[in-house]
């Protein structure tokens, strides 16, 4: 087997996987369908993740995004979405035409200008000091939680208090007050 | 070894998912849908913080991804107990017929 070709050929599947996954997820009508290709699409983030020497962040993808935020929307579509399942749409059609004019061009500026940064711009970071032989030596999750505890406690801190204050505030909005 | 993919493929495969999410947000008209399509544009971030901390072997890609999943597991959870709570009000969960700020 070529070992040379192996990642990349993975990598372009994956991606094709995720951009038709992506497209199905933003013109599917039900939105329980949008939800299980967003679903798909996020596993093959994860794959990508992988390809890209990032385990721990794609095992966090898969638990964060892939189970813990698609359940949640996937609750709320079925206790919102009950009897109105698709019927959403029937006022697009109020759209004109030289306002879907407008939005085309607009995203196929934002399309172009984002490709072009991404092929062009000639990036001149200084290279850091985790080369991929040597975190893999040490261990993904082990060199991400060395840093989150040394160099980005305080970030890291800032985090847990702001979970904190979600879930308070998730409780006190969804709560019905008699 | 595997050899590295390049990571000006990355970028653009994010550039395109980015454009994927930024137009179905902008052109779908249920808010559960509009709020996934936000969720593809933050996963679409978080690939370039990947591709670009693996291009310059530093590892603070990966804490920023991290972060930007606190914040994104937050928003998911304060932004569907908003949708819960206006549905309740409303009855519906169309962009276009939420009016609550009318007066």
């Amino acid at each position: 087997m070529d070992a040379i070709g192996f990642k990349f050929i993975l990598f372009m599947i994956t991606a094709l996987v995720v951009i038709v996954s992506s497209v199905l997820m933003a013109t599917r009508k039900n939105p329980i369908h949008s939800a299980l290709w967003m679903i798909v699409t996020f596993f093959a983030m994860a794959i990508i993740y992988l390809l890209l020497n990032a385990q721990f962040i794609a095992v966090a993808q898969v638990m964060v995004y892939a189970g813990a935020i698609m359940m949640l929307i996937l609750f709320v579509i079925m206790m919102v979405n009950m009897d109105k399942g698709n019927e959403e749409e029937t006022t697009k059609a109020s759209w004109s035409l030289g306002k879907k004019m407008a939005a085309a061009l607009l995203m196929v500026i934002l399309l172009v200008e984002l490709l072009f940064g991404a092929l062009f711009y000639r990036m001149t970071a200084r290279v850091g000091d985790y080369p991929a032989d040597a975190v893999a030596a040490a261990g993904n999750a082990k060199t991400v939680g060395a840093l989150l505890y040394g160099q980005y406690l305080f970030p890291f801190e800032v985090a847990s208090i702001l979970l904190l204050i979600g879930i308070v505030g998730a409780v006190v909005i969804a709560k019905r007050n008699k | 070894m595997f050899q590295e993919i390049p990571p000006g493929l990355c970028l653009v495969l994010s550039g395109i998912i980015f454009s994927i999410g930024a137009i179905g947000a902008i052109t779908r008209r249920n808010v559960i849908v509009v709020f996934m399509c936000i969720e593809l544009m933050l996963n679409a971030v978080n690939l370039a913080f990947i591709a670009s901390g693996n291009a310059f072997s530093s590892m603070d890609g990966s804490v920023f991804v991290f972060f930007i999943m606190t914040v994104a597991a937050v928003e998911a959870a304060v932004g569907l107990a908003i949708f819960v709570m206006v549905f309740r009000l409303q009855g519906t969960v169309n962009a276009d017929e939420f009016n609550l700020l009318k007066g």
